[in-house]
């Protein structure tokens, strides 16, 4: 089992070839009616052509923040992200975002949704829809085309539109814990279905989350995240065979993996939950 | 229990139902004025207002009137739909406007406006413009609200997508805001045509001018009870057929929620 210091891993990733998401010391504070609150403090990272990597951390450490940086939602940060070389601010073509919050647009229809970001781009119909039957039988819904978001399970919601995004044919899938509604085993269930699209489009991709199994399950690399204000603790380079499955989780080496990064985390959840109950007792102090 | 759940899947069974219960409602209404519980001088029995139906539809233009209202109605309903969504997303874009205006169109959604109609019998004479503009005043507020809250209600995470594919601001509006906003502004649009049908009618029986609300008041005036019924009973044939229309409207923008 490789770990790799964020010192050595971030000195590692400088290497310009070997970049094609770079995040640069990324700075993010938020103003607040008990002052400025550092929400992302001077984050570095890379992420290589077609690897996943994943970025964890407890909840308030700043991962959705980092992603809505990475995808252009907000600005007014210090640093700067950039894609294939190329600086990035605001939305991107090269970077397809898929979200947390159940985010299919419930008047369209399976098809209609995936043939969403084509009938945008100005794709004629009959190519968008052919388009849209590749990524739609590439997350396992053929069959489902016609059928409106409200007549589908929640994981079959969230492959509809983790399908909608592939259909963009971002550089970069960034995706923002897609399945934490969703039950333990369809989360593991999802994440064969992720892998298996990684593995056949080489997808580079960088998932936020907080769950531990599912990033080790998933990821190439993960970088673990310290509680407010996020800073990078560590990057570990997860070295499990690929191609994977869920299959992997009884492995030995799995168990160490989401050991180690357990280790890790454990001292800034604590933290978390610390600040958590000390500012539920100051608002209960207040008149 | 059960059963009672498995009837309610035929699709037949919750129309005949309703049906059947208006039906006991009319016979025991009737059994209670034959026994004189309620006064037949006041309400009439429901098996005569059957047979004034002949005599309505023969002698009193019915049909000529049902166009009539059901025009106005309708032009006031076209008009509160523009005008009220257009607004409403006029509120929706400029904040300013929309914290300067939204309490006071509240405030008018339930003022009693057909008090107004001696103001607009001023401006726009004894015709069929003054009730359609009574109608259209009526219905405004809910339709210009109500798209107000669907624009404004719209998930923050349909607009990030939007933005994510970098959507401009009319392709915003077109694929997202708006679809995302229609069952919201049907509500508006149904409550509205709910004002705009009260008023066009009331208007009509206040100025005794035009088609149903005018029959209704001339009847009523020559104390044809069973009549001024029959006619109350046209009134809600075209509060149907504007739900019927509504609906149909709705489905085709919208085919599910």
């Amino acid at each position: 089992m490789a770990v790799a210091t964020s010192a050595t891993r971030l000195a590692e990733d400088a290497k310009p070839d070997a970049a094609f998401l770079v995040v640069d010391d990324i700075v993010k504070r938020f103003e607040t009616p008990d002052g400025a609150i550092t929400a992302v403090d001077h984050v570095s990272f890379t992420v290589r052509p077609g690897e996943f990597l994943a970025v964890i951390g407890p909840s308030g450490c700043g991962k959705s923040t980092l992603f809505n940086i990475i995808g252009g939602l907000i600005d007014g940060y210090e640093g700067q992200i950039g894609v294939a070389g190329e600086r990035v601010a605001g939305p991107h073509a090269s970077i397809g975002m898929v979200f947390q919050e159940e985010s299919t647009f419930p008047w369209r229809t399976v098809i209609e949704n995936v043939a969403f970001p084509l009938e945008i781009a100005g794709v004629k119909k009959a190519n968008r829809i052919e388009r849209a039957r590749h990524f739609i039988a590439l997350v396992g819904l053929s069959g489902f085309e016609n059928r409106y978001p409200t007549e589908l399970s929640g994981g079959m919601r969230q492959r509809v539109a983790i399908a909608r995004t592939l259909a963009s044919e971002p550089k970069i899938l960034l995706m923002d814990e897609p399945f934490a509604s969703l039950d333990e085993q369809t989360r593991l269930l999802l994440g064969d279905k992720v892998l298996q699209i990684q593995q056949e489009l080489k997808q580079t991709t960088l998932l936020i989350t907080h769950n531990i199994t599912e990033a080790v399950q998933l990821s190439d690399r993960i970088l673990v995240m310290t509680y407010r204000p996020g800073r990078v603790k560590r990057i570990v380079e997860i070295n499990l065979p690929r191609p994977r499955s869920s299959d992997i989780v009884s492995s030995e080496a799995f168990g160490r993996y989401v050991a180690q990064i357990w280790g890790d985390l454990r001292e800034e959840a604590s933290r978390g939950m610390h600040d958590d109950e000390a500012r539920a007792l100051h608002a209960g102090d207040r008149p | 229990m059960t059963s009672a759940a498995a009837l309610g899947r035929r699709p037949f069974v919750p129309a005949l139902l309703g049906f059947g219960s208006l039906l006991i409602f009319i016979l025991v209404v009737e059994i209670l004025i034959r026994v004189g519980v309620i006064n037949r001088y006041i309400v009439p029995m429901p098996s005569q207002i059957a047979m004034s139906f002949g005599r309505v539809i023969s002698e009193e233009d019915i049909f000529g009137r049902f166009r009539l209202t059901f025009f106005e109605a309708l032009s006031a309903g076209a008009l509160i739909a523009v005008v009220g969504i257009s607004i409403g997303i006029l509120l929706y874009r400029v904040n300013l406007l929309r914290l300067a205006c939204e309490t006071w169109i509240a405030a008018l959604a339930s003022a009693p406006s057909v008090l107004m109609y001696p103001l607009f019998l001023v401006i726009f004479g004894r015709s069929a413009l003054t009730i359609i503009m009574m109608g259209f005043v009526a219905g405004l507020p809910p339709v210009i609200l109500k798209t107000l809250e669907g624009l404004s209600g719209t998930r923050r995470v349909l607009i990030n997508v939007g933005r994510s594919f970098k959507l401009g601001p009319t392709q915003m509006f077109v694929k997202i805001l708006f679809p995302a906003a229609l069952p919201t502004i049907f509500v508006g649009l149904r409550l509205g045509l709910i004002f705009t049908l009260i008023n066009v009618v009331g208007v009509e029986f206040l100025i005794n001018f035009g088609g149903l609300g005018q029959l209704i008041n001339d009847l009523a005036e020559r104390y044809d009870l069973p009549g001024t019924y029959a006619a109350i009973c046209f009134v809600i044939l075209v509060s149907v057929f504007f739900f019927i229309i509504t609906e149909r409207v709705e489905r085709w923008l919208r085919p599910v929620d």
